[in-house]
């Protein structure tokens, strides 16, 4: 029978698309973004219109002339072949990573290298530019993440299982969007561990005085 | 510039039968700086079928006509976002070069050439003016459209056209804004929610597309 779709509740904000449209997020926000919307038609569907009205905004503005010999030159490059145009396949597959994630760790959840950070919780690291950073986070079925606010923005995707806190459930495609008005503590639902892709372009801020030495040492 | 809110539009009453047969959307400027609707879809369509001329023809008029157009506007847009002039005239022929390389992979039932320029335009931006990688939504099993549906490509570009002249009779402030956050001078944080653009139509038709795939996958 049918398999019902995934019902995604939490999507992106309309201006994380307009920025991931426009391309001035950081890379890590990216990710973020791009592996939500390989998970949710609306926001694809959603993502398409920012892009029209990028297009748009491109159309508007005051012509500067090219180069004289421009389409030569241009014509030049298409035959010697020298603009390198990739192309990535088409790969429908059954992981749990979406394709740009898995671009990022090298494989599929089985590839992930974890790295224990206290209280059962584990992550790692991925490697994008440097104005804002972006981890897997792993936690056990029935763990809390440290009670922490923010100084940025903070997205917190589920890629698998489930987590509550303060203000809602978040299951599999949810995307949490936080800011500095949103102090909580996330807790992994029982039944299955929770992984999640977190991206913040600021460090978090830790409300009790041990997680914020271990902050040094782990890097958050 | 574009301040006179004199555009009349009578919305479209039934699908248009034929890219050339124009539409009953009527827009008049007191200006005329700007062509009439009409012809402005017109227009979309022609670059639809230079776009598959360079595709099926490999046709070098047609990608020069194109070329006149939209390269300075390439250009002009990748100063505004802070590229040199050198560095934006390189890129510029990088961007024509990509539209050449890629012409097989445009489908106008889901994108205006405008909206796959700028797409390319603001991929090789990251590229070059970021030096950052550009993580991708999956891509989707579309499959192999011989034939996209003409109704639903003209229906698009409708739609776009739609959204670039609510883009230009928007006032000058809000206007001004939504130019900012695509040249990058507003961060994430900087952009309001609400950009009194008429969002939905296009979103709409997508999404349909999207349910109409998984339909067919199932």
């Amino acid at each position: 029978m049918k398999t019902e779709m995934k019902q995604i509740k939490h999507h992106l904000t309309e201006p994380l698309l307009m920025s991931y449209a426009a391309g001035t997020l950081p890379e890590a926000f990216n990710l973020v973004v791009a592996t939500h919307i390989s998970m949710c038609d609306s926001c694809r569907a959603a993502l398409a219109e920012y892009d029209a009205v990028g297009g748009e905004v491109m159309l508007d503005v005051d012509p500067i002339d090219v180069a004289e010999d421009a389409l030569a030159a241009t014509l030049a490059l298409i035959e010697n072949g020298s603009v390198d145009t990739p192309v990535r396949k088409a790969a429908p597959t059954n992981s749990v990573f979406p394709a740009p994630l898995r671009d990022y760790v090298n494989g599929d959840v089985d590839a992930v290298k974890w790295r224990k950070v206290g209280g059962g919780v584990s992550q790692m690291l991925l490697s994008t530019s440097k104005d804002a950073s972006v981890r897997l986070l792993h936690i056990p079925a029935g763990t809390a993440v440290p009670d922490h606010g923010h100084r940025g923005t903070e997205l917190t995707l589920v890629l698998q299982g489930a987590f509550v806190d303060e203000t809602d459930r978040f299951g599999a495609g949810d995307v949490e969007v936080a800011n500095e008005d949103l102090n909580h503590t996330p807790v992994a639902e029982a039944g299955m561990d929770c992984i999640c892709l977190a991206a913040t372009d600021a460090p978090l801020r830790f409300n009790k005085l041990m997680p914020r030495i271990a902050q040094r040492f782990i890097g958050i | 510039m574009l301040t006179d809110n004199n555009v009349l539009t009578k919305a479209d009453a039934r699908p248009v039968p034929h890219p050339y047969s124009g539409s009953d959307t009527k827009a008049f400027r007191k200006s005329g700086a700007k062509k009439l609707t009409t012809e402005q879809s017109t227009k979309r369509m022609a670059w639809i079928v230079q776009v598959t001329a360079i595709r099926e023809k490999k046709d070098k008029a047609a990608f020069a006509e194109l070329f006149a157009y939209f390269a300075p506007r390439v250009k002009s847009f990748l100063m505004k976002s802070g590229a040199s002039p050198d560095l934006a005239e390189e890129c510029t022929q990088e961007v024509m070069a990509t539209l050449w390389n890629k012409a097989h992979m445009f489908d106008p039932t889901k994108a205006s050439v405008s909206t796959w320029i700028f797409t390319i335009a603001r991929n090789r931006k990251i590229d070059l003016l970021r030096k950052q990688r550009r993580p991708e939504p999956e891509d989707l099993p579309w499959g192999p459209e011989a034939e996209p549906d003409q109704a639903e490509a003209i229906g698009l570009q409708q739609e776009t056209e739609k959204l670039g002249e609510a883009l230009a009779t928007l006032p000058p402030e809000q206007r001004k804004l939504i130019q900012r956050a695509y040249f990058g001078e507003l961060s994430h944080s900087e952009i309001a929610a609400e950009t009194g653009l008429p969002l939905g139509t296009i979103k709409s038709r997508i999404r349909l597309a999207l349910d109409r795939l998984r339909h067919a996958m199932k």
